[in-house]
């Protein structure tokens, strides 16, 4: 043990600094672009129709027609969601057999065939794209062409969900072992037979997982898509809203999560017995 | 610290309810700045005994005394504070993989800290020269700035040893410490703590596998075997014929047959769907 | 054993039933075919409208009034500064979220095997409350206390978001190695100093990577919000899509998507980075 003191300067501590310095610089135009003032929710002016709307949200209206209408509403949200899903299926599942690797025949004896890299690459920049505008967009194009009603959202929904999970599939069913569906391509299968008898009973239970909970996702989406007009709770809370019937929103939110809980504890269900 | 264990009877908190006891001890008693080492073979509730000791583990009946006070009937603060007193390193060294070996290490001293002063040691290390001197101790001054997970072993072991150095406890429970190491490095570290107890009249209560090492660096020697004390004596009193009856007992116990030869199955295929 | 065993009863070769009425899975498979079917059936969607040769063609006309997209300097730098809002929205709401998430997800999880964890179901509750309220939602409600502008589409992420995260720090935190914590508690180290010492370091990796995987999704949300009149490109978007500005709607379009391809590479660069 030396008897000198030693003086060691921890060399962590100037990226640290450079770090915290840098966070704060780029928060100040994070704050001052939002218009980031929270001391405005406190201020009379909306103090005011805060309370006045929180008061007239209790007590949420039980009347027996507007719980009818509301349950009907809330079938129409689950039914806009599924029938979304559904079509996104067949969008999504055709797109991931062209676009994955594993089956693919040329790359079996060493590099890709141009033209099948083209092909994939093209199905995988078209999904990307597809995932990347926001439904709701597609929700308000759609409304333009077939006017208000579900069909906009189902389709808003299929084209995104299409797209989101088109690429999931593609990654669960790349990053799993090749080699049974290589084999069976190397002995003459045809691509759909390698599919059906290699990949998907391997990764079965990570893609149902996987699309039960975009299901309960696509949910939250319809009840966001009914805000543009296409039916369903949230064409019912934007309603009830813009009338400032406070119980009303109320209700509504409240059976939305319950209904948000229920498909949460189905989906868990599921994804416990598939193990 | 002063150490004293009555009529204890500790179970396993998963254990069915006709189990026999994970340790049963009449009486044990360590005064203030005494070393000792526990042997025993595998199982016999030497991780139990420490555990009960730095009340982590209460017992189902008896009594635990710490200096005096038993932990079990303080609450809160009083308790904390008498925690504070003591040191616990179980045998898999307790350091986040992520973490620096110096915050690791000075986190040893948290209990001396007040809550501004540990905040402030996470952004910069309050005690980088005690954190080097704790681990030269052990060898490993220039892992100072590694991170845990890029250490061996035998070297966080080590830095969980030298976490002791800088605590403000009078009491050390350390469990294993030397089972990643090679000989000389455990030979180096059980003098290094053994030292470093007797300069500050700390108690120090060590359990090992290793019997020659507890021979050669222990005055006093507990065996354990099966949850119960099978002696507790002075090292000269640790006879060859001892240990063996200590460790032997345990070994036949494998090779007995449980249980006869079942009778046959009757021969029936049954068709299933 | 010589001789082959007699069957107690003869060996049938029929394959296992399609639908067998003990097990749960095809109950499940068969309510979710007519889940389905159901859903088809009483929507009435209207699928001659969309597929009928005057929809096709006012679709086509309808695109085709998307070209050319409006490229005007001016224009250009509105898009751009509007594009800025939306991006400090996600960023600034992703942030408080994550804050508030962690503050929620400790009374939300139990921290050892010992612990009361009173708080834990209320705090789940809570968090399932906020995370189930999609942020559109959020954000026509808070148009009430923060008026119109980024601002309220800020908090409307930041609420959301917090549910979100708040679950997923709380299951991180009760998945973490209990050793370390353990050793510093029998220590008599108290709360926040053994979160901050043993836990948090352990799962500050997964915690950055939930944190920026979420930023990915506020990014596609920030963009819509302006739709109900948090700011952003969303509300330059209704502006002119309303006065049928078709080719300043397309521009606005296009850069919705570059700004969701940025934040989306931005993210899985930063995570890779992070968690090296």
């Amino acid at each position: 043990m030396t008897t000198a003191t030693l003086q060691i300067r921890d060399p962590a501590w100037p990226w640290r600094l450079t770090w915290i310095g840098a966070s704060l610089f780029l928060l100040w135009p994070l704050l001052v672009t939002t218009e980031f003032r929270p001391w405005l929710l406190f201020e009379a002016q909306s103090r005011e129709p805060t309370w006045r709307f929180l008061a007239a949200m209790l007590p949420p209206t039980t009347n027996a027609d507007f719980l009818w209408l509301v349950l009907r509403e809330a079938w129409r949200t689950v039914a806009i969601a599924t029938a979304g899903i559904a079509l996104a299926l067949l969008l999504a599942v055709p797109a991931t057999l062209v676009s994955v690797r594993v089956l693919s025949i040329s790359a079996l004896s060493g590099r890709m065939a141009p033209v099948s890299f083209a092909l994939r690459q093209l199905v995988r920049w078209t999904l990307i794209l597809l995932r990347s505008v926001p439904e709701l967009i597609w929700a308000l194009v759609f409304v333009r062409v077939v006017g208000l009603g579900p069909t906009a959202g189902v389709l808003a929904i299929a084209l995104t969900y299409g797209g989101m999970l088109g690429k999931v599939y593609g990654e669960i069913l790349e990053s799993g072992d090749a080699a049974v569906t290589q084999s069976l391509l190397r002995n003459g299968c045809s691509r759909l037979q390698a599919f059906s008898y290699g990949l998907l009973p391997q990764n079965a239970a990570e893609l149902i997982s996987y699309t039960v909970y975009r299901w309960e996702c696509a949910i939250r989406s319809s009840v966001v898509l009914g805000f543009v007009g296409a039916g369903g709770l949230g064409q019912q809370l934007d309603g009830s809203m813009k009338m400032f019937a406070g119980g009303e929103v109320s209700t509504i939110l409240l059976v939305f999560v319950a209904l948000v809980g229920i498909a949460d504890f189905v989906s868990s269900w599921l994804r416990r017995q598939l193990g | 610290m002063r150490v004293e264990l009555e009529q204890i009877d500790v179970r396993h908190l998963a254990a069915r309810p006709g189990a026999s006891a994970a340790l049963n001890l009449d009486h044990l008693s360590v005064a203030a700045g005494e070393q000792v080492a526990i042997i025993g073979p595998s199982g016999a509730g030497k991780t139990t005994l420490l555990e009960l000791i730095a009340a982590a583990l209460k017992p189902r009946f008896g009594e635990v005394q710490l200096d005096g006070q038993n932990p079990w009937r303080l609450h809160g603060t009083a308790q904390q504070r008498l925690r504070g007193h003591l040191f616990l390193a179980p045998q898999t060294p307790p350091l986040p993989p992520r973490q620096r070996v110096v915050t690791a290490v000075l986190a040893g001293a948290l209990p001396g800290m007040g809550l501004l002063a540990s905040l402030r040691s996470l952004f910069y290390p309050r005690d980088i020269p005690g954190a080097y001197t704790a681990l030269e101790a052990f060898d490993l001054g220039e892992k100072l700035f590694e991170r845990v997970d890029r250490l061996s072993g035998g070297e966080r072991q080590r830095v969980g040893l030298a976490r002791a150095l800088l605590t403000p406890a009078s009491l050390w429970l350390i469990d294993e410490p030397l089972s990643s190491l090679d000989p000389h490095r455990a030979q180096q570290a059980l003098s290094t703590l053994t030292a470093a107890a007797r300069q500050s009249n700390i108690t120090l209560i060590v359990t090992l596998h290793q019997v020659d090492a507890a021979l050669a660096n222990f005055s006093r020697i507990i065996g354990l075997r099966d949850g119960e004390m099978a002696f507790d004596l002075p090292v000269a009193e640790v006879t060859t014929e001892r240990l063996a009856w200590l460790y032997a007992q345990r070994e036949e116990a494998l090779t007995v047959d449980s249980e006869p030869d079942a009778p046959p199955l009757p021969a029936v295929a049954v068709q299933c769907r | 054993m010589t001789t082959k065993p007699i069957a107690a009863n003869q060996p049938y070769r029929m394959p296992p039933p399609l639908f067998d009425a003990r097990c749960r899975m095809c109950w499940f498979v068969l309510a979710l075919l007519s889940l389905v079917v159901a859903s088809f059936v009483t929507l009435e969607l209207q699928w001659a409208a969309f597929f009928s040769l005057e929809a096709i063609n006012n679709m086509g006309r309808f695109l085709g009034e998307f070209f050319p997209p409006d490229l005007s300097t001016n224009f250009l730098i509105k898009l751009l500064y509007a594009s800025g809002e939306t991006l400090a929205m996600s960023a600034l709401g992703t942030l408080l979220a994550a804050v508030a998430g962690l503050a929620l997800a400790l009374p939300a999880s139990r921290l050892h095997a010992a612990d009361a964890a009173r708080l834990r179901s209320p705090t789940r509750l809570l968090l399932n409350a906020l995370r189930s309220i999609p942020e559109l939602v959020w954000a026509a409600l808070l148009l009430i206390s923060a008026g119109l502008g980024p601002f309220a589409g800020t908090l409307a992420l930041a609420c959301h978001t917090s549910g979100v995260l708040g679950r997923l720090y709380a299951e991180a935190i009760e998945n973490a190695a209990p050793g370390p914590a353990f050793a510093l508690r029998t220590q008599g180290v108290v709360g926040a100093r053994v979160f901050l010492y043993a836990t948090l370091p352990q799962v500050l990796p997964q915690i950055v990577s939930y944190t920026l995987y979420r930023w990915e999704n506020n990014i596609r949300a920030a963009a819509v919000l302006g739709v109900v009149g948090a700011g952003g490109l969303g509300q330059l978007l209704m502006y002119h899509m309303s006065l049928f500005h078709m080719g300043k709607t397309a521009s606005v379009l296009g850069a919705m998507v570059l700004l969701v391809v940025l934040v989306d590479a931005l993210s899985y660069g930063l995570r890779r980075i992070m968690t090296r």
